[in-house]
């Protein structure tokens, strides 16, 4: 394990409980600066999962919950009149933060939604003709409920793109429950919270996942991969370059938060289902599987090279 | 009502099937009772109507009212007589409603495989080589489209379907030649079937009127085909007997009541010339030789005026050989019967004529001056050689000699006959072929319909029958360049004998040496020549049993060699020093049952293997894996000594 991350996981591990795997996920979605999707039902600890992390790592936190009435202007911010000095003066808007929560974003209409996925692809908003950077780092986190569809507007599978990794929290095991019911406030837990690493160490990691080695025999591994999902008659369409790329660098941070400087087959196995789920749409036979299980019948059925 | 189309039935699949389908199913169109072919059509374009608009299909209700009333249709168009046209009727019209019921990939399934039939069913009409040619496109484009509903995703590309179509004929080549040579053989054509003999077919008849054989000149089919086992004769020489007319009704020339022949008065010099015929079928008994035939023919009887006829009528492509005397003398003991029957005349018809042959007559002293007194007539007189000859009426020989004087050989052969006769000399006309195309690619001889000939033959004592040609006095060059040369430009003459451009000669050789060849060696592989076959493969006496043996060992060999070729193909790639002893590790430990798992990775399988080995082993299984993951998946350098050492450990490893 990583050094400088074990600090980061260790804390956010106080907060939430028995959530190991998804709390590494986001952490590599983060490092692999791709931004994170997160469909569970409310009262899991996505929230709380993005305000620890955000703590954690020493970032500014802002959540913006999304309504069908949420205008772009709500997320990117406004220019407004300002009398003293007689000129426009910018307020800008949430999407000005380090981690942004966009909670229920398929509760939005479609023109909101599309502010914060623009935001999320350039990272800079252009407002009023003026181009404006995010800060950097820049993650966001978007959480979709994906029961009660009424009224919603789910996000299309070209901006499910935009996303590197969909996860989900689920419920915790008993274990984890008894410990989070008998434990204190999760709130004032995190206010305690202190961060392991500033943001430019941080922008220093992120330079440093994406030198992580990926050897020609992985690079093969990923192709075929792809191949097969474009080949094979169980999956409706195969898996994009983009998709290919965004496989390739979660796996880079996975295998350099397991603190190792080249990419193994397992790495790209383990972020797999996260990296691959949303894109991947199975054919007829295989509708009721989850998008874990379609990514481990891909793995079962693509041999290592 | 309508019921929704399935997803993966994308139009442009659908409208593919629809497409290769249509293919399939045109040659049959000017086959089956129109209507069909009316209904067919409007069905499979509302189909694709259908399919381009998304919208859904009929009802089966409809559908299953259609197919009744069909049915009936059928039965009224065929009556009860169940026979090959109303199975093909059937077979087409239920095609176009099951078009109707195309929801799901079985329906296009179930389509392409009644397709596959509907290609054969073409074969019961046509076996020529461009019928082949275009059902072998047929069965790749529906090939195509069975491997276009197995990709589900979109695939707008339709080259890499193709492509893969393509590859699979391909590779079924050397499967369906073995099951051409060895798959055990019925009597017959192709599949045995009995050949339309109602179909009109072209060719020689027993009688001849003026305008029959120039009719049949405008013809470019294709009457025999002759291999020489010598140089070929001179055209002039390649005179090829046919009918042979003696009665005239005033009008027409009639053969028949042929006698076999009985004795041998016939006088032969040189050695007789040797070729091999295979002749069209043309629904008649006669069987063409060059003048005069040597030997006589199984199931063939020769006539006294040495006609060749077969005891059934030709109905299919039939190969004889045979063998010539070109110079030769037979007749001279010809009966009195015969002799009166080449001199008889209806009376009443073409009085200036028989006056002509009467003057000729007194003037001649021999039989010999009159023939070459009424030659000097045509050669004297303006009488030109044409394929558009004018009308005649009642006194058809007379208006020709006197009036318009304008014939084809038909008509110079009858009225040379008919001064000959009334002159008191028996004669005879001969119908049949003369000359034939050199096709210099296949070294064969062609002989069409448009090389039709009449010719006569005129009885002189002593000397028997001899040839006279009344048609080389006034065109010398029909008989010595063929047809082509003779007809004056303008004239109507079929393509195939043109002589204008030299490529497209050679692409028609091209052609009719290829269609030659599909015949003689696809169409005319008979029962007898697949036992010729395996007896010159070593069978001493070979039967079904030895077909069928020879058939599974060559398949399963030919199956064999095709797998390893495709097995080769993936291994072709070449070994990598890291992976293979890689590899043989995992060989090693699966066969204690500790192999990987379907997708399991190197990391992961080394743990779960370490914790089944003993203390020992396990260490060392974690080493190499170590290594192994290094060198193939690190950013160093593989080195030599690491490889080495690599292959070293996993010699080592006893488990």
């Amino acid at each position: 394990m990583n050094s400088e991350i074990r600090p980061v996981l260790t804390a956010i591990g106080r907060i939430i409980l028995g959530k190991e795997r998804q709390v590494r996920l986001t952490c590599a979605c983060l490092l692999a600066r791709g931004h994170l999707l997160i469909e569970d039902l409310p009262g899991v600890g996505k929230t709380t999962l993005a305000h620890a992390l955000a703590k954690a790592l020493g970032l500014d936190f802002q959540r913006v919950q999304f309504t069908s009435d949420l205008l772009p202007a709500d997320i990117l911010g406004v220019s407004v009149f300002d009398r003293e000095s007689g000129a426009f003066k910018f307020h800008p808007g949430p999407i000005f933060s380090q981690v942004v929560l966009a909670d229920e974003v398929n509760r939005a209409t479609p023109k909101a939604q599309s502010a914060l996925l623009e935001a999320m692809e350039e990272h800079q908003v252009t407002i009023e003709g003026e181009t404006r950077k995010l800060p950097e780092p820049f993650f966001v986190i978007a959480t979709q409920n994906p029961s009660h569809q009424v009224g919603t507007f789910p996000l299309p599978e070209s901006q499910l793109d935009r996303f590197l990794m969909r996860i989900q929290l689920g419920y915790p095991d008993a274990t984890a429950e008894r410990a989070l019911l008998s434990g204190s406030e999760r709130r004032d837990m995190i206010d305690e919270l202190t961060a392991a690493i500033d943001p430019a160490g941080l922008v220093e990691l992120q330079r440093r996942v994406r030198e992580v080695h990926a050897a020609p025999a992985l690079l093969d591994y990923v192709q075929a991969l792809l191949a097969h999902t474009r080949r094979s008659a169980d999956f409706i369409t195969g898996l994009s370059p983009r998709a290919g790329l965004s496989l390739l660098n979660a796996a880079r941070a996975w295998a350099f938060m397991d603190g190792r400087s080249a990419v193994l087959p397992e790495d790209l196995q383990a972020v797999l289902p996260p990296v691959a789920g949303h894109r991947l749409h199975a054919a007829n036979g295989y509708a009721r599987l989850s998008s874990d299980d379609l990514a481990g019948k891909l793995i079962a059925e693509v041999p290592i090279p | 009502m309508s019921i929704p189309v399935a997803e993966n039935l994308s139009t442009g699949r659908v409208v593919a099937l629809i497409g290769s389908l249509a293919l399939v199913v045109a040659p049959h169109a000017v086959r089956i009772p129109l209507w069909i072919a009316l209904i067919a059509t409007a069905v499979l374009i509302l189909r694709a109507v259908l399919a381009w608009q998304g919208r859904g299909l009929p009802s089966p209700r409809l559908l299953v009212m259609l197919a009744i009333g069909s049915i009936v249709g059928i039965w009224l168009s065929f009556g009860m007589l169940f026979n090959r046209d109303a199975a093909v009727a059937l077979l087409v019209l239920m095609l176009c409603l099951k078009m109707m019921e195309l929801r799901s990939l079985r329906d296009a399934v179930v389509l392409i495989l009644l397709g596959y039939f509907l290609v054969i069913t073409n074969f019961l009409y046509s076996q020529t080589l461009p019928m082949a040619l275009y059902l072998l496109g047929c069965v790749w484009l529906i090939t195509a489209c069975l491997v276009a509903f197995q990709y589900r995703s979109v695939a707008p590309d339709p080259r890499p379907m193709l492509r893969l179509s393509g590859l699979m004929l391909a590779q079924a080549i050397p499967l369906m030649l073995v099951f051409f040579l060895l798959f055990p053989r019925v009597q017959g054509p192709l599949w045995g079937l009995p050949q339309a003999s109602a179909s009109a077919l072209s060719g020689l008849s027993d009688s001849m009127s003026p305008g029959s054989l120039s009719n049949l000149s405008l013809s470019d089919a294709v009457a025999f085909r002759v291999e020489f086992d010598s140089p070929p004769p001179k055209p002039n020489k390649l005179y090829w007997r046919g009918p042979v007319l003696w009665d005239f009704d005033g009008r027409t020339w009639r053969g028949g009541d042929a006698a076999p022949r009985v004795g041998r008065d016939i006088e032969t010099a040189g050695t007789p010339i040797r070729y091999t015929i295979t002749l069209e079928p043309h629904n008649m008994r006669w069987l063409f030789a060059i003048d005069l035939p040597a030997q006589r023919l199984e199931g063939a009887l020769q006539t006294q005026d040495f006609q060749l006829l077969s005891i059934r009528p030709v109905r299919a492509r039939q190969r004889y050989a045979m063998s010539s005397y070109l110079d030769y003398r037979y007749g001279a003991n010809e009966p009195r019967r015969n002799l009166a029957r080449a001199l008889q005349l209806p009376e009443g018809f073409n009085p200036r004529a028989r006056k002509l042959a009467a003057d000729l007559y007194a003037r001649s002293s021999t039989p010999d001056e009159v023939v070459q007194s009424v030659l000097a007539l045509f050669r004297g007189q303006p009488f030109y050689y044409t394929l558009v000859p004018p009308e005649l009426g009642r006194d058809n020989i007379d208006e020709f000699l006197f009036e318009t004087r304008r014939g084809f050989c038909e008509h110079y052969a009858a009225s040379f006959v008919f001064l000959m006769r009334a002159a008191g000399v028996p004669a005879r006309i001969v119908t049949g072929y003369q000359g034939g195309v050199l096709n210099p690619i296949g070294n064969y001889l062609i002989v069409r319909q448009s090389e039709a000939h009449a010719w006569a033959e005129v009885w002189m004592g002593d000397e028997g029958w001899v040839r006279v040609d009344p048609t080389a006095a006034v065109s010398p060059m029909r008989i010595e360049a063929g047809i082509a040369g003779a007809v004056p430009a303008g004239d109507p003459l079929p393509l195939m004998v043109r002589t204008d451009s030299e490529w497209l000669k050679r692409l028609r050789f091209s052609w009719d040496a290829a269609a030659n060849g599909w015949n003689q060696w696809v169409l005319g592989y008979t029962p007898e020549r697949q036992m010729q076959m395996l007896q010159r493969a070593g069978f001493t006496r070979p039967n079904w049993q030895n077909l069928a043996v020879a058939l599974m060992a060559v398949t399963s060999f030919v199956t064999a060699i095709l797998c390893m070729l495709l097995l080769a193909r993936l291994r072709r790639r070449v070994p990598d020093p890291v992976l293979s002893p890689w590899l043989v590790l995992q060989a090693k430990l699966t066969r204690i049952g500790l192999g990987p798992r379907p997708g399991e990775g190197p990391v992961h399988w080394s743990d779960r293997a370490a914790t089944a080995l003993p203390a020992e082993a396990a260490d060392r299984l974690r080493t190499l894996a170590d290594l192994y993951v290094r060198l193939r998946y690190g950013r160093d350098r593989v080195k030599g000594r690491e490889v080495a050492e690599l292959r070293r450990g996993v010699r080592a490893l006893r488990v």
